[in-house]
């Protein structure tokens, strides 16, 4: 019997290991690297000067800035078209309405660049192309981040026991009150599992910004980019990783993200 | 009767806003024009390109073969995890699941330059080792995350009862075991070779030079401003887009439908 168990436990060695080389290991290269600078030798020492060299930057602070504003209005204007979609989407009578859920949600399976060159194509043909970069980012971000507002959304408000809102319904609070004061606060799993899953993307996924701004606009994951490909210095690079990833954990900790129900994670249950 | 209206006005709206891009390429795929705009007449020229365009052929092989063996070594890799890691001490299991958590919950871009650090410092940067390793970095949480769940509904008296039967543990393990966590590991294998086409940025930055995906190689042709000199790029997005969205709708509604079944029973 110990013997049987001991060899179950065994299956996990392979993906322990695989985790410790391809995912603790290089994390904590990171670490090293953003705060060791290359000496006038060309040897390695131990600095914080990339972390001051950031906060005194004020081009770095101010595409930190925009990146995270481009980021706030992103999640907000999801989460205004999500919730009302995903309400009546859970709330329909339609036998089918998983069915209609998949159409809405069908952009998560479709190569994002080319649903973003497409959304380009589109932008340039009503005359937004090279002339609204902010707008086109903003637009872009909704448009490939929304399936991951709606389906968290959807999620948590079809599971929603219905007559908890009977209940309040019966106990005279009218419609509005219902909402705000049962439906809505029952709904908050999946307001910050959605919002956890656009925030931090619309803060780093470049290949939007480029694409709907004519590379014209910075946001932050670009700028990691930038520091390892064009200028050559990953011990920014690294740097300015670091403070993306204390942005991810402070955002993760103001949301209470850490305890939401892993399996709505960037719609792990979509199969 | 108002609130009806609304909501379906809402639905109509968010689906125009979805599907509008999309339609735009597909109709704009069958005629021969360079820019979206100027109709040239209705034509299959572009597919024709397509289809005789080496290179683009070339990527689209890459693509399909990258994410064949990403998502094949992430399931073998998760499926094993997630077994071994539902078996162990909490001790040993809930260190693995925090670090399995970080790839999922961090942000591509961080996750690319790592494994771009860890490969330059070491060996294998940029190639196809170090590219299939990123993709493996992508895919083999999600498949975690979908075995899991099928274990935890497992009925742990069955693989005893084939124990007490004589069945070996291997025996136990393949015809026991495996069987009822099948739907998870077939929806993490598939999520796997979604999240492979889907990612640009941690190919970027594993990927040998001269080799490209769809990504990457249309990110380029944007970058470069190559893509309205080849609009045959057009009719493969049209093609990617029809054919993806007709594969998620059958296999979905068969899966739905099987375990409408099976929860009937």
């Amino acid at each position: 019997m110990t013997k049987l168990h001991f060899s179950r436990k065994q299956l996990c060695i392979p993906y322990a290991l695989f985790l410790l080389l391809f995912v603790v290991i290089p994390m904590l290269m990171i670490l090293f690297y953003a705060f060791t600078g290359e000496g006038a030798d060309g040897s390695l020492t131990f600095t914080f000067s990339n972390f001051a060299k950031f906060f005194t930057s004020t081009a770095k602070l101010s595409t930190l800035l925009m990146s995270f504003t481009i980021a706030i209005i992103s999640t907000a204007i999801c989460l205004l078209i999500a919730y009302p979609l995903a309400y009546v989407l859970a709330r329909s009578n339609w036998k089918k309405k998983n069915v209609l859920l998949m159409i809405f949600i069908m952009p998560m399976w479709i190569n994002f660049v080319l649903r973003i060159t497409a959304l380009r194509e589109l932008l340039d043909l009503i005359g937004l192309l090279g002339t609204q970069n902010y707008l086109n980012t903003i637009i872009g971000m909704v448009y490939d981040f929304l399936p991951f507002m709606i389906l968290p959304l959807y999620t948590t408000l079809e599971k929603l026991d219905k007559s908890y809102l009977e209940a309040a319904a019966d106990l005279g609070g009218n419609k509005f009150t219902v909402f705000t004061r049962v439906t809505f606060p029952l709904s908050m799993p999946g307001v910050i599992s959605g919002i956890t899953m656009v925030f931090m993307p619309s803060m780093t996924n470049y290949v939007v910004s480029d694409t709907l701004s004519n590379f014209n606009i910075t946001i932050l994951g670009k700028l990691i980019d930038e520091y390892f490909t064009t200028y050559d210095n990953w011990h920014m690079g690294s740097m300015i990783s670091i403070i993306l990833l204390v942005i991810i954990f402070l955002t993760l900790l103001a949301t209470g993200g850490f305890k939401e129900d892993k399996n709505n994670a960037r719609g792990a249950n979509l199969w | 009767m108002v609130r009806k209206i609304l909501s379906v006005a809402l639905c109509v709206a968010v689906l125009l806003f979805i599907y509008s891009p999309i339609l735009l390429l597909v109709v704009y795929s069958f005629t021969s024009a360079n820019v979206i705009g100027k109709w040239e007449g209705f034509s299959f020229s572009l597919y024709g390109d397509l289809f005789r365009n080496a290179e683009i052929m070339q990527i689209l092989l890459n693509t399909v073969v990258l994410a064949l063996v990403a998502a094949a070594l992430s399931t073998l890799l998760g499926t094993a995890g997630a077994i071994g890691i539902f078996y162990s001490k909490k001790r040993v299991a809930a260190p693995l699941r925090g670090i399995s958590q970080i790839p999922v919950i961090n942000a591509e871009i961080v996750t690319a330059i790592s494994l771009a650090l860890l490969f330059s410092m070491v060996a294998f940067y940029r190639t196809y080792f170090s590219l299939v390793i990123g993709h493996m970095v992508l895919c083999t949480p999600f498949v975690v995350l979908s075995v899991m769940p099928k274990l935890k509904q497992m009925d742990p008296n069955i693989y005893e009862a084939a124990l007490d039967l004589g069945a070996g543990p291997t025996t136990a393990l393949f015809k026991v075991v495996i069987p009822q966590i099948f739907s998870g590991i077939t929806a993490g294998f598939m999520l796997s070779i979604t999240l492979s086409l889907d990612d640009y940025i941690v190919t970027a930055f594993t990927k040998p030079k001269t080799f490209d995906t769809i990504s990457t190689y249309v990110y380029n042709a944007v970058k470069n401003g190559t893509n309205s000199s080849t609009p045959a790029l057009r009719a493969l997005s049209a093609l990617i887009f029809v054919v993806m969205i007709a594969a998620v709708l059958i296999l979905n509604l068969r899966v739905r439908k099987h375990s409408a079944k099976e929860s009937a029973k």
